[in-house]
């Protein structure tokens, strides 16, 4: 079935306009109880926004007084840079630890198994009070050849804060879950990709940061916000340490103070919330950027056999242990391609 | 850069001998998967300049064939080498030495691929996918690499393309592309594994006419196909595999009207 003739020419010649029937005007179906319903839960909503107001237990006034207490500013952003540490330091390992479950050596895949294994396994709390008590483990951290003379030792209590042993204790312990989120997204790049950029003559190296990488974004990037807005409040929980100038353990001893704790557990909430907002947008705008070639963006509208052979993806979340904070992503290879598009989507979230 | 004259000398080697040296030649080639034998002694030769086509039933070796070639798969028997250069290994005093990963991968580089499935790379622009490897692998500069890509976006009938994504591309247009960017490389031989088998039946010319002025333009192929009337008119030879094994090759003309084994006159009977 070939075929002699030079290419063939890009358009082919417009048909004459069809008859047209006029668009239909139908009156639209009605939908009460729906109307009934929603007028319900607004209802509601009001009332119970209404009578928050006025409870005394609110203490509004404090609440104002207390939001932009330069102490509870300080400790949010204490929490901010706890957050950003961590997941930093979270994703450098957990790309680490999700190239090393692909590798072929049995050794490092069992190595990051393990690691895998104990973070999640145990909670992050736990976590946290090990490394509070690290000083009292370890004594002291030598460099050097083991088993001969140390070049460098230091005092585990001089060189490691309880800032910088928060900062581990979170990361460590994400940086597993990341691991996961990661070899999800590096297995749901089609294998005919890595074939490609193969026999062009690309290296691993190449392969992975400009072929592989960039497409497993799109699959990490939405569970990966997730996780950085899970972190924002795990935070909360590094007076295990014990450390105690993050947003929630420092309104909680303001709140010790001045005998008043509810207030104090507003203000914590209003500044949470207000940078999980911050962190829900940009997620959302981070997920449009690696969409890129896969949206129904096009540089023109014309229409014309769209048999286009992208592989989709589809995420969904499952839990698994540890903490009830775990997004796991499922490859599912060849699928409709979608934009992610909603940042009120379930990915997009707060949990 | 130590490519650069490694290339030279290597182009002066195989210039001197190119009358005897075939651009493929396989030898007793075979293949396992674990116990699976999928290649049991291939033994062929594609001249320079020469376009042959491999046909046969699905699961009897072809893509692992072509994939061989380009040291995607690793030979377990025999002597495969492209342009008189031994796929995938080393020889010195009678002793085989495995190539390392960076001398794989420059065999490959002159070696162009097309695949069923196209495997353009969805986040990339057409443009951007074809100037992929000449930028990164070779290293040329940018404004010279974007040059000859839009020159061969022409070629392929696709310049007012060069801004698309794949997935706004039609399965024609987008196996266009990847030939484009296989061409980029200035590959010496370019195999093609099924490149219309994914297509709209009305989609398969334009992607075989393409394939077409490249064979008259000189370029050694191997195209593992099922489109007999691009064997018969384009192909200098033909193979037709079963199981595994060259069953029996020839000129096109002779092997498709007056096929000698069974096997290959009920394969025949199927597809024509
Ligand atoms: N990576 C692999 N591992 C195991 N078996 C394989 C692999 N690739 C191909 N095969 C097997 O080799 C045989 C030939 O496959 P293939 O070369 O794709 O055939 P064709 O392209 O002619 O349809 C099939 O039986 C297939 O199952
Ligand atoms: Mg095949």
């Amino acid at each position: 079935m070939s075929s002699t003739k030079p290419n063939r020419p890009a358009a082919p010649q417009a048909l004459p306009e069809p008859a047209r029937a006029a668009a239909i005007k139908a009156i639209r179906l009605r939908h009460p109880g729906r109307m009934v319903f929603a007028t319900l839960l607004v209802l509601l909503f009001v009332v119970f926004i209404l009578d928050a107001a006025a409870r005394p237990a609110f203490d509004w006034p404090s609440v104002g007084k207390y939001v932009f207490d330069q102490r509870i500013s300080m400790a949010a952003f204490v929490t901010l840079q706890l957050t950003v540490y961590s997941m930093v330091i979270a994703i450098v390992l957990g790309v680490i630890l999700a190239v090393m479950r692909l590798s072929p050596n049995p050794v490092v895949k069992s190595l990051a198994w393990f690691y895998l294994w104990v973070f999640r396994g145990t909670p992050v709390y736990v976590q946290l009070v090990f490394w509070g008590l690290i000083s009292i483990i370890y004594q002291d951290i030598s460099v050097g050849i083991p088993f001969t003379e140390p070049w460098l030792v230091f005092e585990t209590d001089a060189v490691l804060s309880t800032f910088a042993l928060a900062v581990i204790g979170l990361a460590l312990n994400e940086a597993a879950y990341l691991a996961e989120i990661v070899r999800a997204g590096l297995l749901s790049v089609d294998k005919g990709q890595d074939e490609a950029a193969t026999a062009l003559g690309m290296s691993w190296a190449q392969t992975m940061r400009r072929i592989i990488i960039p497409q497993a974004m799109r699959v990490v990037i939405p569970p990966t916000g997730n996780e950085v807005i899970s972190m924002l409040k795990t935070t909360s929980l590094v007076t295990a340490v014990p450390f105690s100038f993050d947003l929630f353990t420092r309104s909680r001893d303001i709140s010790a103070e001045t005998f008043n704790v509810i207030p104090m557990l507003v203000v914590a909430s209003i500044w949470y919330l207000f940078f999980t907002s911050i962190l829900m947008v940009g997620q959302y705008f981070l997920e449009k950027r690696f969409a890129r070639g896969v949206g129904d963006r096009r540089p023109d509208r014309k229409a014309d056999g769209l048999t286009g052979a992208a592989t989709g993806t589809v995420t969904g979340l499952i839990p698994t242990i540890g903490g009830g904070q775990a997004t796991v992503v499922l490859p599912v290879p060849p699928a409709a391609p979608e934009a992610a598009d909603d940042p009120t989507s379930p990915e997009g979230g707060v949990r | 850069m130590t490519d650069a004259t490694d290339q030279n000398s290597r182009a002066a080697a195989s210039a001197s001998t190119a009358k005897q040296v075939p651009m493929v030649l396989a030898e007793m080639v075979s293949k396992s998967f674990g116990s699976n034998e999928v290649l049991k002694s291939i033994s062929l030769e594609v001249k320079r300049g020469e376009v042959m086509c491999l046909v046969g039933p699905s699961g009897s070796g072809k893509s692992t064939f072509l994939r061989c070639i380009n040291h995607l798969e690793v030979v377990s028997a025999g002597r495969l080498s492209v342009d008189g250069d031994l796929v995938g290994y080393r020889e010195a005093n009678g002793k085989l030495y495995e190539l390392a990963p960076r001398e794989a991968a420059r065999q490959r580089r002159d070696i162009g691929m097309v695949f069923q499935r196209f495997n353009l790379f969805p986040h990339m622009t057409a443009l951007a996918n074809i100037m992929e490897a000449p930028q990164r692998v070779k290293g040329l500069p940018k404004a010279q690499v974007e040059k000859s890509a839009r020159e061969l976006l022409a070629r392929v009938g696709l310049a007012d393309r060069a801004d698309y994504y794949p997935a706004h591309l039609s399965g024609g247009q987008q196996q266009r592309v990847a030939i484009a960017r296989a061409l980029a490389m200035e590959p010496k031989l370019m195999l093609f594994d099924e490149p219309t088998s994914a297509l709209d039946p009305e989609l398969v010319g334009e992607v075989l006419d393409v394939m077409q002025g490249l064979a008259a333009s000189g370029m050694t192929m191997i195209v593992v196909t099922h489109e007999m009337g691009f064997a018969r008119e384009v192909a200098d030879s033909l193979v037709f595999m079963d199981a595994g094994v060259v069953v029996e090759s020839g000129h096109p003309d002779a092997v498709l009207s007056n096929p000698q084994h069974g096997r290959t006159q009920a394969f025949l009977s199927k597809v024509l």
